[in-house]
């Protein structure tokens, strides 16, 4: 009786202390982050850092607009394009496709979903560039190196597509099949419904599935950085090469680390990505319980 | 004329546009696929698959093949799976509404999903920090601590998914019988949740094995295969993002991306396959 009681005691401390190692290990990177970019707050004020151009860390200059610039042209445009998409494969997949096919397109979805990035970006580095160069940009009449701001933009959306089109079936997919029904036997075509009725029915959910798309999108490090090019500069066209926050880190963080201050500024960098995908996701997992909570689950 | 009327054409429009739309998205993955496999079976050797890197004059060629990746991933992948596995199983247990007010836990599940999304690579910088603090150089152990740190969440939220599943009423069967909370939780809920558990471990080991912003500066790169846990060691993933850009290697990319997608899908098979075997033994 005294080995089970002691047991029980050991094993549930273990789990204990397994779990408030999660709440160690969230605020020692949020605090770790925030202590070591103080050094570059300090020498520059933050409007300086956000709202200025000039990246010269030799000069201790660290103008992140230009980087800002592009993560949010290269995060909205992939995200433009893989919206639309994304909601109507998942429209297609509950409401429209046979039984069989259904079945037989989730597990690709899951597939894509598990990817590798960096496979991603050898793709995209070896055959949507040069594509891009001389087709896409020349059509635009343009001149590219192929490796900018556009191709990023089309290889995130590609890598997005799972994770919005799996949140979005089970979206629809937990709406009441009475719901549907009530509609179409008034008369409404079934695009109606589904325009009318699934969607309104799920708004929360879908909202939810975006945010989670735009938070990977945003986060995105490999797969961008091997096709973005590398430049910070103002861009003038989406055919220019850039460079996002996260890809900024992984091109920039092997180089200069003995400059504590040029490493304090890419410390900020992280903290501003960590501290958007944490909004977006906090914005996206409220909208996912209510939703989870109104249509049971 | 009554079958041409506005509202057939929008169905009609919008049902071709959803087919494009389920079009483009199966055929990237098949694109992606494609590429990958034709170019990966080509440059596929024996000699790329049984050999190291050998070290290149400037100006020559790179030879060898990437075994040094090959079992470098396996290396990180396999004890950060391991340990990940551990912690998360604990805290999903732990999770429940036995243990943990459901406000707490709600909390944690949470923090679990913003750990989730938060970019690899700033697990990565978070562990180079504290290599550096303690002076340490970039090595298997410290990539196997950022590839553990990044599959904890996503290995804890799978299981707790399925944990949750588990019937109250196995619960407290087991607990009138006398049962403490810890049997409970072993030898009951983890026997009822096992399928959802091994699926959550393979998800884990697929997405650490195909991380490379968490290891690009934790683990380091090497050209041979590490003998001790303090020697930097390369991954499939690193070796891809090392020699993608230079024309020569290419092909060694493209086979150590081969290997990881099939790594990847089989570790995808296998998490149906398995999950569906043992679904027989749970208790419905």
């Amino acid at each position: 009786m005294n080995t089970r009681k002691l047991r029980d005691i050991i094993g549930t401390n273990l789990m204990r202390i397994a779990t408030l190692f999660i709440f160690f290990l969230f605020f020692s990177i949020l605090i770790l982050l925030v202590y070591r970019s103080t050094l570059v707050l300090g020498a520059h004020s933050i409007t300086d850092v956000l709202f200025t151009s000039i990246w010269n860390p030799d000069n201790n200059q660290f103008g992140l607009a230009a980087v800002l610039i592009d993560t949010i042209l290269v995060t909205g445009i992939a995200l433009l394009v893989a919206i639309p998409i994304s909601l109507l494969s998942a429209v297609y997949i509950v409401e429209y496709a046979p039984l069989r096919l259904r079945r037989t397109i989730r597990p690709f979805i899951d597939v894509l979903a598990g990817v590798p990035s960096v496979v991603y970006g050898l793709c995209a580095f070896l055959f949507l560039a040069p594509f891009v160069k001389d087709v896409v940009a020349p059509w635009f009449g343009v001149q590219s190196t192929g490796l900018c701001i556009f191709s990023a933009a089309m290889i995130l959306s590609i890598m997005v597509f799972p994770i919005i089109i799996s949140l979005c079936i089970e979206a629809f997919d937990a709406i009441p099949i009475s719901l549907k029904e009530a509609s179409l036997s008034i008369g409404a075509t079934k695009w109606e419904t589904v325009k009318k009725v699934v969607f309104r029915a799920s708004a929360p959910s879908v909202m939810a599935a975006i945010l989670l798309g735009f938070g990977r999108a945003f986060g995105e490090t490999i797969a961008v950085n091997m096709v973005i090019g590398g430049t910070i500069r103002l861009p003038s066209s989406i055919f220019n090469p850039g460079e996002t926050l996260a890809s900024l880190i992984a091109s920039k963080y092997g180089e200069l680390m003995s400059i504590p201050v040029y490493e304090s500024a890419l410390m900020l960098v992280a903290l501003i990505l960590f501290i958007v995908v944490f909004l977006f996701f906090f914005l996206g997992f409220l909208l996912l319980r209510r939703a989870k909570k109104r249509w049971n689950y | 004329m009554e079958l041409l009327n506005k509202r057939t054409i929008e169905e009609n429009i919008f049902k071709i546009l959803m087919i494009a739309s389920v079009c483009i998205v199966l055929g990237s993955l098949i694109v992606i696929f494609g590429l990958v496999i034709v170019n990966g079976a080509s440059s596929l050797t024996l000699e790329m698959i049984t050999q190291t890197p050998t070290p290149s004059l400037p100006g020559s060629p790179p030879g060898g093949g990437i075994l040094n990746a090959i079992v470098g991933s396996l290396l990180l992948a396999l004890p950060a799976t391991g340990f990940a596995s551990l912690i998360a199983i604990g805290i999903a247990l732990f999770l429940q509404a036995d243990f943990l007010h459901p406000a707490v836990s709600n909390t944690i599940r949470f923090m679990l999903d913003v750990l989730w999304g938060i970019p690899s690579i700033i697990y990565g910088i978070f562990c180079l920090m504290i290599m550096i603090y303690i002076g340490m150089s970039s090595s298997l152990i410290v990539g196997i601590i950022a590839l553990t740190m990044l599959e904890i969440p996503i290995i804890t939220r799978s299981m707790d998914e399925s944990i949750k599943m588990v019937p109250i009423g196995l619960r407290e069967g087991s607990y009138s019988l006398g049962s403490t909370k810890f049997e409970t939780a072993v030898r009951v809920v983890r026997r009822q949740a096992f399928p959802g558990i091994l699926a959550g471990i393979l998800l884990g080991f697929g997405r650490g094995i195909g991380d490379a912003a968490s290891i690009l500066f934790t683990a380091g790169f090497s050209n041979h295969i590490p003998t001790s846990i303090f020697d930097s060691t390369a991954a499939l993933p690193t070796m891809i993002y090392n020699l993608y850009s230079t024309p020569l290697g290419q092909s060694k990319a493209f086979a150590a991306a081969f290997i990881l997608l099939m790594i990847v899908l089989i570790v995808s098979v296998l998490s149906r396959l398995l999950t569906r075997r043992f679904k027989k033994h749970i208790i419905k």
